[in-house]
């Protein structure tokens, strides 16, 4: 029995949960986020950062030893002429794109859960980019010469590079999408550079804040015109963002290589890419919010959301899994469904059969939505989806190269021990600089928190106009 | 020549943003608003016009966009033509990626550096930024000109609620 008094929509839909808990006020959000970078680091604090520094050291060792050496120590042969170096390239790569998903396009869809979460998921994808770019420059062999990737006049005719390879694209998708990442992320840094510039009178803290905070003085001039270059950009970074892991999808999708030559790799790939980035920021997230105090912040309502996402992405995953072996089933080129069978059946069986249940099957579990309130159950989920990810472009691309057109030049490819060490590398460059950046740098963007926490309808917003009355 | 300026701080957004809207309707010229976040609704209530900064991107984008369009057919058709795969040597399809990377690099490097030029803002400048506005105040700015009633400016200016009024002789940076 319902009154006609009663509101549908209210009796439909539970009020959301607000996105900043704990009733904050302004100078509380200032205070809490600014304190972990004024005070010493904790103690769990150190242990990671001395587990990462370690690994980014082995990382170090092993990358000298191979450009010393050259690559020859790595387990390529003339048949699978790509392995970890490229799985690992590729794998950075989409962890990256999570976090411009987060800054720009949920930007632009106006989303405000993002605000909490996108300084830290714009980090990341900085990083992961880092990361990513160390591995084809060891792949060259002789890294120092790497400039000769730019197209400057030259003593060499000048012989100018060729724009038509996919590795050229590749050099210029790369380096665009860290420089635009690198602006974006500092651009939206400056207001609160501003902000802990001010707290602090004294130190090296507040010299260097003063320098790169630029003078910024939060005059609303300078807002109106912030807001419409953050617009801007975010409209600039979405594109980006598609066409960074299209263009690495061309490596494969433009060769004769049964297995690559396929037409859906550029939506197959960003889904990937997008799917395994949201995976790595619910990591992420997950272990800051808990060591970091900020389970205010990082609230159920934003692991929910990232959860929903993930399994979004997850399932159209599966559904480029299932297309690629009817395509192949369907294309009557009985290369291109030996190379599936031999996926699914052949002598990397396991690596497929792991890639399958990791993204396809486990994120299943987050249709309930007592697993995705579970934050245990989603950080296991999210590990097994990064790992995962890794396997699957490890699959695409060694399975599709070991057994080729011509049986009498199969090969099978195992990675050595320095390929192994310079994965573990990669993991330690991409946590040392996380851990550093949460020590240096707002994890939380300030400004935008404060602007959402006002926002229309928001519950702090009406329990303070209430305290005021 | 040094102007007085009445800063007064209020603790809410919305005490800020009414405030600016009254001030203006009663006459009085709000020099600027210092806020911790961008307000919504405030470049209306300040009369701010859009800013031409779209256009700089736009341009920045276009010279991107040729630019790299340019270079490609002149160093691999003209000047040195390379035969890959028996493709022409100005195939556009080919040239798209890079063309369209270098569209975005240049727009989004020429917005920003443009909107830290018109805002005046570069490494090393000195300010002296109203108190707590970068933390949790917003300070709004208003001429107080000897020609303007100062008197009736402070009473509204309590009424809608200022925690603190200062009186300042030199005149807070303006932008234009």
């Amino acid at each position: 029995m319902s009154s006609p008094h009663h509101e549908p929509s209210s009796a439909l839909y539970p009020p959301e949960p607000p996105l900043i808990a704990g009733h904050k006020s302004l100078g509380d959000v200032t205070r809490e986020i600014c304190q972990p970078l004024e005070g010493r680091p904790t103690r769990l604090w150190w242990i990671g950062f001395i587990v990462a520094a370690s690994a980014l050291l082995l990382g170090v060792v092993s990358v000298t030893y191979q450009i010393a050496t050259g690559i020859g120590v790595w387990g390529l042969n003339k048949t699978v002429g790509w392995g970890f170096d490229i799985t690992n390239f590729v794998f950075w790569v989409g962890i990256g794109h999570a976090g411009t998903l987060i800054s720009a396009v949920l930007f632009l869809f106006r989303q405000k859960w993002r605000t909490s979460v996108n300084r830290a998921a714009e980090a990341m994808t900085l990083f992961a980019v880092m990361c990513a770019g160390i591995f084809p420059l060891i792949h060259m062999g002789r890294p120092w010469l790497a400039y000769w990737f730019a197209p400057y006049p030259n003593l060499r005719g000048p012989l100018w590079i060729n724009f038509k390879s996919p590795l050229v694209w590749d050099f210029f998708a790369i380096s665009t999408y860290f420089l635009v990442s690198a602006l974006f992320w500092y651009f939206g840094l400056i207001p609160d550079l501003a902000t802990i510039r001010d707290r602090n009178r004294r130190g090296l803290r507040t010299k260097i804040c003063r320098a790169l905070s630029l003078g910024w003085n939060g005059s609303a001039r300078t807002w109106h015109r912030y807001e419409t270059v953050y617009l801007l950009l975010a409209g600039l970074a979405t594109p980006l963002v598609f066409s960074v892991h299209t263009i690495v999808s061309m490596d494969f999708a433009t060769s004769v290589i049964p297995g690559w030559h396929t037409t859906i790799f550029p939506p197959y790939f960003v889904a990937g890419a997008i799917f395994s980035g949201l995976a790595m920021v619910l990591t992420l997230m997950l272990v800051a919010r808990k060591t970091m105090r900020l389970e205010h912040y990082i609230t159920a309502r934003h692991v929910d959301t990232m959860c929903k996402l993930m399994l979004s992405m997850g399932c159209v995953v599966g559904l480029a899994y299932g297309t690629e072996f009817f395509i192949a089933f369907y294309s009557g080129n009985p290369y291109e469904q030996f190379v599936f069978l031999n996926r699914a059946a052949g002598p990397f069986a396991p690596a497929y059969w792991t890639m399958v249940i990791c993204n396809v099957v486990i994120p299943q579990v987050l249709w309930l939505k007592p697993v995705r309130s579970n934050f245990a159950a989603v950080f296991v989920v999210s590990i097994f989806v990064n790992i995962g990810m890794w396997f699957e472009r490890f699959v695409i691309i060694v399975t599709s190269l070991h057994r080729d057109y011509l049986p009498s030049s199969w090969a099978t490819y195992f990675p050595t021990i320095i390929e192994v060490a310079t994965l573990i590398g990669s993991f330690g460059l991409f946590f040392t600089c996380f851990l550093l950046f949460c020590r240096f740098v707002p994890v939380i963007a300030m400004a935008e928190v404060k602007g959402v926490l006002h926002a229309p309808g928001h519950r702090s917003d009406v329990a303070q106009k209430g305290e005021a009355a | 020549m040094s102007e007085r300026t009445i800063l007064a701080s209020f603790a809410d957004e919305h005490d800020a943003l009414d405030v600016v809207r009254t001030l203006r309707a009663a006459g009085y010229r709000v020099r600027d608003v210092y806020s911790p976040h961008a307000i919504h609704g405030m470049d209306e209530a300040l009369g701010l016009r859009p800013t031409r900064l779209t256009w700089v991107c736009f341009v920045c984008g276009a010279v991107g966009l040729f630019a790299a369009l340019w270079l490609q057919n002149w160093a691999n058709a003209i000047d040195w033509p390379i035969n890959v795969g028996g493709k022409p040597w100005n195939s556009l399809p080919a040239e798209a990626p890079v063309a369209f990377e270098m569209l975005v690099l240049l727009a989004a490097f020429g917005s920003v550096l443009a909107c830290l030029a018109v805002c005046r803002l570069y490494p090393g400048k000195r300010v002296a930024a109203a108190a707590r506005v970068t933390d949790d105040r917003y300070a709004v700015a208003v001429d107080a000109s000897p020609a303007l009633p100062r008197g009736e400016l402070r009473r509204l200016l309590s009424e809608k609620g200022a925690v603190e009024i200062v009186e300042q002789l030199s005149a807070v940076e303006e932008g234009r």
